[in-house]
């Protein structure tokens, strides 16, 4: 089953985990008795889990590749929810349960859980957003979450000085991270790659160091407290209720969300971004003007980010430069990777994964951000496209006899045109 | 009758201290098939990559001649998508398709340029928006159609055969509706069977009018080909003629073979 090369690379590789881990599985230093307990025996569980978990991984593979070679080349194998979402009555049946279960999803549950879902529902649009940068256009942004502290302290500081409320804001904040999303994209517009990443992750850092420092402007890193919630109609509501109705407003824009950028990337324009990813000379040798796809894409992501920046300041009702740190970005950029870059499908199951995933480790307690690594690190591993990887839409044609182009939708929610 | 389309004029680019293009002037004139040829090095892909705006010329003119534009439009210094918008579409030597795009998807890039909707048609999907992207998808299917890969329609541009692989190439710069077509190499890596239908295929795009200006190496593809050649070499154009003057030209032997050392 094994050959002898793979049970020698076993060996090794639980050798080198059990020299790796040695300081904290087998000295154990008591200060008080002044003595080092050494647990020898740790270490011999350490090789035999490790020499298990390795043989299993690679059995997961030899089945793996045994199984394609048998499917031979029938091109990408298409996921159960795939096929779940070609099929129009199946679709709308699977948007009816997933409909109902979000509506009845805060009255089954408490508080602390509906706030738990209302921030992984805005982290879904973050990822959206980054995804039209990252994933469609293929721009690497690390500094994402300089946008999402625009739209936060636009709300925050229009709404200390001015009384302006939620609704007026929302659209400013958004605009706002737009146009912070072109100042940003001029100067950055003949970088790629690498080189684009440690800009954009300078840039994030900036805005950061801006707010945390200049407390004139912005209090510095004591933040803005009582920022108003969003309105309803003019009524104040019950912090109860305050937080179901951010919950329903987020659904709502994370459907907005959805819809918008679904129908962008089947556009001319979302056409223009995937080719600007996959050869940016041949792109602008096809006519395509780089800079105003890539400003496009760059003031779009950052429009979503600051539409939840200021959603979140009307959640949080505070916000101080501590909520936007490089932390953030990577976290944003991590569902966008997990959930399989250019999948809207993929970034929303991703954002979940990530947000509630440590939530829900909690049982696990010190050991939740070590449980929660080992999960990422074996997804990768796994799953390298991502949890959903991105199918593209397949255009139909037909000859002219039947006059109708239809696009039957391979993708996620497909509007069609009518 | 035959009226000018492209004219370039002295057309010079440094590199550093090196002179790839040396005041190369040439003509294309509407309907013609025009090839370039020249051993490795010539500068024939720097002289392509000069008139397409990837790389800015260091002196020189050119200029394209527009049905709908009385006189001439200069394109130096222009963005590659302008030039492309103004008229020259072309491929690549080493082939640059969008490798996780359809086929389709592929050609329907190529339409860009000659089409508008922009973010607000794309999310409102307005009336304009979508008759403009079922005249892309007709247009594009047409251009495969044309260049006979249809069947490979949906399949990812990178799953297709070498051959297909250029042809798509030809048909995504066809979908740019250009008033002249650059083809850098078109054979290259070819097998006999498929050049020679790459033979027939270039023939049949020129029979429809399109003016046509390529680059090859294969020259029985140019003599079967080309009303004119062009010859450079070491970055000046050392000749030019129709096939018959070409072949018997002592300069261009000289370039091709080297000269008797003894002569």
């Amino acid at each position: 089953m094994f050959s002898r090369k793979e049970l020698k690379k076993a060996i090794l590789t639980s050798l080198w985990f059990v020299f790796l881990t040695m300081p904290i599985m087998v000295i154990k230093v008591d200060a008080i008795e002044r003595t080092i307990y050494w647990r020898w025996l740790n270490s011999l569980y350490m090789a035999v889990g490790v020499f298990t978990v390795y043989l299993l991984i690679r059995l997961y593979q030899h089945r793996k590749n045994s199984r394609q070679s048998q499917a031979g080349e029938s091109g990408p194998s298409v996921g159960f929810l795939h096929r779940l979402l070609q099929n129009p009555r199946q679709r709308l049946l699977l948007f009816a349960v997933v409909g109902a279960v979000v509506v009845i999803f805060p009255h089954f549950t408490s508080t602390y859980q509906v706030n738990v879902m209302t921030t992984a529902l805005m982290y879904v649009m973050l990822g959206l957003g980054l995804n039209i940068v990252v994933g469609l256009a293929g721009l690497l942004d690390l500094g994402f979450v300089a946008f999402y502290a625009v739209g936060a302290y636009t709300y925050a500081l229009l709404n200390l000085h001015y009384g302006l409320g939620f609704w007026a804001v929302l659209p400013i904040g958004g605009l706002f991270a737009a146009l912070f999303g072109i100042i940003l994209g001029f100067p950055v517009l003949r970088l790629r790659g690498d080189y684009l990443a440690i800009v954009t992750l300078g840039f994030g850092e900036i805005i950061r160091l801006v707010l945390e420092n200049w407390g004139e402007f912005s209090k510095g890193p004591s933040g803005i407290s009582n920022i108003s919630r969003p309105g309803f109609f003019g009524i104040e509501l019950p912090l109860e209720q305050a937080i179901l109705y951010t919950y329903y407003l987020m659904v709502l824009f994370v459907i907005i969300t959805i819809f918008v950028v679904n129908r962008l990337q089947d556009s001319r324009l979302g056409r223009a971004w995937i080719a600007l990813r996959e050869d940016e000379i041949a792109c602008q040798a096809m006519g395509i003007d780089k800079h105003k796809t890539k400003l496009a894409a760059f003031s779009l992501g950052a429009f979503w980010a600051g539409i939840v920046g200021v959603m979140f300041a009307a959640k949080t009702t505070f916000v101080n430069p501590a909520s936007f740190t490089f932390l953030e970005s990577a976290i944003i950029l991590s569902i966008v990777v997990l959930g399989g870059m250019g999948s809207i499908i993929g970034v929303i199951f991703g954002a979940l994964i990530l947000i509630l995933l440590p939530e829900y480790l909690r049982a696990l307690s010190e050991y939740r951000m070590l449980a929660f690594g080992a999960i990422l690190v074996c997804m990768m591993i796994f799953r390298p496209q991502g949890l959903f990887a991105n199918i593209r839409r397949h255009y139909h044609y037909h000859k002219k006899d039947s006059s109708e182009h239809d696009s039957s939708g391979q993708d996620f929610p497909k509007s069609q045109p009518s | 009758m035959t009226t000018p389309i492209l004219e370039v004029t002295g057309l010079t680019m440094d590199f550093g201290g090196i002179r790839a293009l040396n005041a190369v002037d040439l003509e294309v004139n509407s309907g013609e098939i025009v090839a370039l040829i020249g051993p490795n090095g010539a500068g024939k892909t720097t002289f392509f990559n000069c008139i397409t705006g990837i790389y800015r010329p260091t002196a020189g003119d050119i200029y394209i001649f527009r049905p709908d534009h009385a006189g001439r439009l200069s394109l130096k210094g222009l963005k590659p998508n302008q030039v492309t918008e103004r008229g020259l579409a072309r491929t690549f030597q080493n082939i640059r398709l969008f490798p996780k795009m359809t086929v389709l998807e592929n050609v329907m890039i190529g339409r860009h340029c000659r089409t508008k909707s922009f973010l607000f048609g794309a999310v409102l999907r307005t009336r304009a928006n979508r008759r403009e992207e079922e005249e892309i998808l007709e247009m594009s299917y047409r251009m495969l159609e044309q260049v006979g890969i249809a069947q490979y329609a949906d399949d990812n541009a990178e799953n297709l055969p070498y051959g297909a692989q250029r042809r798509l190439e030809i048909a995504r710069a066809m979908a740019t509706e250009p008033l002249l077509l650059l083809l850098d190499e078109p054979a290259a890596g070819m097998n006999p069977q498929e050049t020679i239908e790459l033979d027939r295929l270039i023939k049949e795009i020129s029979r429809a009018g399109q003016a046509i200006l390529l680059i090859e190496h294969d020259m029985k593809l140019v003599m079967s080909l080309s009303d004119r050649i062009v010859v450079m070499d070491y970055g000046k154009k050392i000749a030019q003629g129709n096939p018959l003057e070409i072949r018997t030209n002592p300069a261009v032997i000289k370039a091709y073979l080297g000269e008797e050392v003894n002569a």
